[in-house]
């Protein structure tokens, strides 16, 4: 085998020129794969790193996935129930008590329960809609990103008592009131309360910023007049990647619908997977085009060879000694070329990590979120390593196949 | 003491629209030893039927057993391992490897049969080069010899793994007159006095009376078969 390595090293040194320009071909391709995985997964994993602090990894309400069928639907097939309604609206995690425990018992993570209303908040004349949800504070701040996120206060000032609220900078906003001013807030049944706002966050989603308010979930379950209610238990794991199952198992354990951040986001990360297809399949057309770089160079060397691999025939090298001749050539070519991108891909994600995207509106300057990992230079490297594979064997073959009579011929 | 090449009705037909016969029913056994010449005009099938003694070509139809192996039955790989340790070729040109040095030229069948050591296979092919009058030229690439030290060098890689067969086609035929002889002198001194047993293609008459016996081929029939007087030229 050293000999055959010498043999194809001597050919490539006889075209050296040609095979560093084809090596450079594979090489870029190899680094800008690398340098593009890297800016993808990056923007990938900062989409979903706020993806999933931004919510809880596991949300259980007090709904069902499939209604609770009739009695007399599940015992006769020829009833058939529609427009169904209840007399009265009593929905509500029953015993809420009992599900927290059982679900403490074994989840790895906070779990936080919660009441979930809508009302709507006044100040000074104007008004917005609002959803409230009453929180625990001494676990909520375990369970929630907004724990981050305040600019005033904090959610302790729940625990202290009192009518206290917390509220979103652009509710102040919309409201006209600060930190420390009164508010009202008027639930759905129509009762009025006055809280006092102690504590202001700033998530940088809108949505949130002027529409979530936080109460002591004693104090949301008075204003909606249902006490002891509880109808959303949020829980946060420690390792996110565990939510489906943790989920599928408090679902089966109490029955209620439990839903991890992967469903609630599915359509997200389905396009994530569309976007990282489209990204490989790039990648794998740049390192075709680079195949046909040494495709070309080993294509001109068993033509230009051709009578040496005669004169190597005659010696007593079998065909497939010239097979794989010209095939250690072609992947000699796409293991340089994949060395060297490595290094092209190394120098460009560090210069794509000066670049910095300044918005004046988000506040402090970002750089381009770029992840690091060794399987971008691994699989860029197997794609050209195949590609400059099949690109030395095509050429390869025809070398074995050339019958040295032919060429001794030839020659003569 | 059995044939070294024994071949039986040889065919080699070319196939196209209308077939080419190179080689017509050719019947023949060398014994080690022989120093035989092919001639014929040209066009009367010498090279082709050197190349099916050399397993490079295959008969049509025929036997052909070489140094006691039916290679009918042989597959490539077989072939070509045959060829490495009992053939070994010279052809009218050179054929060195240009990239690499003579010795080094020399070391390849060695080392491809892999059945001396690397300092064995050193020692040897600085041996077989001394031997033929090119001792100082070890690292000294093909293009920076003589046409004549050149087809030394092709004659030391043909014995490099001591073939008890050389086929040569016109070994002298790009040569000079004066390293013609010289090459002709080395190759029957490798008859006389090693054993080898050479059979060359030539259309030098000259040159052929002066082997052990003369093949003469036409058409790709072999016509006579004739002992010569096999006088060494000095």
């Amino acid at each position: 085998m050293t000999l055959l390595l010498e043999l194809a090293f001597a050919h490539i040194r006889g075209r050296a020129r040609q095979t560093l320009v084809a090596g450079l071909g594979v090489a870029l391709g190899v680094g800008f794969s690398i340098a593009m995985a890297a800016l993808m997964q990056g923007s990938q994993d900062d989409f979903v790193r706020q993806l999933v602090d931004s919510m809880p990894h596991v949300e259980i309400t007090d709904e069902l996935r499939a209604p609770a069928p009739q009695p007399a639907d599940a015992a006769y097939d020829a009833v058939a129930y529609s427009g169904l309604r209840t007399s009265e609206d009593l929905r509500g995690i029953l015993n809420p008590t009992a599900v927290m425990a059982a679900l403490e018992a074994w989840v790895p993570g906070t779990v936080a329960p919660g009441l979930r209303s809508r009302a709507l908040a006044r100040n000074a004349g104007r008004e917005a809609g609002i959803s409230i949800l009453g929180v625990e504070p001494d676990r909520e701040v375990r369970v929630s990103s907004v724990a981050g996120d305040f600019v005033f206060g904090s959610f302790a000032e729940l625990a202290a008592g009192g009518n206290n609220v917390v509220v979103g900078d652009g509710l102040g906003t919309l409201l006209g009131a600060q930190y420390g001013d009164t508010i009202e807030l008027v639930a759905s049944t129509g009762q009025v309360r006055s809280f006092r706002i102690s504590g202001v966050f700033h998530t940088g989603v809108t949505a949130r910023d002027e529409g979530e308010v936080y109460l002591s979930l004693t104090n949301a379950q008075i204003l909606a007049g249902r006490p002891d209610a509880v109808n959303d238990i949020r829980i946060r794991l420690d390792d996110p990647a565990a939510a489906p199952g943790v989920a599928l198992r408090a679902e089966a354990l109490i029955g209620y619908k439990a839903v991890s951040w992967q469903e609630a986001n599915e359509a997200i990360l389905e396009a994530l997977n569309v976007r990282n297809v489209i990204m490989y399949t790039v990648v794998a057309a740049i390192l075709l085009v680079a195949g046909f770089g040494i495709f070309n160079i080993v294509s001109t060397i068993t033509f230009e060879k051709s009578r040496d691999i005669a004169i190597l025939k005659s010696l007593g090298f079998a065909s497939a000694d010239m097979r794989r001749l010209f095939l250690v050539e072609g992947l000699f070519i796409g293991a340089l070329g994949s060395v060297l991108g490595w290094a092209v891909g190394y120098g460009l994600c560090l210069a794509l990590g000066f670049i910095r995207i300044d918005i004046p509106e988000l506040g402090d300057a970002t750089s381009l979120p770029l992840t690091w990992s060794v399987w971008h230079y691994a699989i860029s490297s197997a794609l050209a390593i195949t590609s400059a594979a099949v690109a030395g064997y095509l050429p390869a073959r025809r070398a074995a196949a050339l019958n040295p009579v032919d060429i001794i011929r030839g020659a003569t | 003491m059995t044939a070294l090449i024994e071949a039986r009705n040889l065919v080699r037909t070319l196939p196209a629209t209308v077939p080419v016969t190179l080689v017509r029913d050719v019947s023949l056994s060398v014994e080690p030893g022989e120093f035989v010449a092919l001639t014929g005009p040209s066009g009367s099938g010498k090279s082709s039927l050197l190349y099916l003694l050399g397993l490079l070509d295959r008969p049509t139809s025929g036997s052909l057993s070489i140094a006691g192996h039916e290679t009918g039955d042989l597959d490539e790989r077989d072939r070509s391992r045959l060829r490495l340790s009992t053939i070994g070729f010279v052809f009218q040109f050179h054929f060195l490897l240009p990239e690499f040095t003579v010795r080094e030229n020399i070391e390849i069948p060695m080392r491809r049969l892999g059945r001396l050591s690397r300092p064995a296979m050193r020692r040897r092919a600085g041996e077989l080069l001394e031997s033929l009058g090119l001792a100082g030229q070890f690292d000294k690439r093909p293009d920076q010899l003589s046409g004549g030290q050149r087809q030394r060098v092709a004659v030391a890689r043909a014995l490099a793994n001591d073939p008890p067969l050389i086929l040569a086609d016109e070994p002298t035929g790009s040569l000079d007159s004066k390293n013609s002889l010289q090459v002709f002198d080395i190759l029957r001194g490798l008859s006389r006095d090693e054993g080898k047993t050479i059979v060359a293609v030539t259309h030098d008459l000259d040159l052929a009376a002066r082997m052990d016996r003369k093949l003469d081929l036409v058409d790709g029939r072999l016509v006579a078969d004739t002992a010569t007087a096999g006088v060494a030229v000095t």
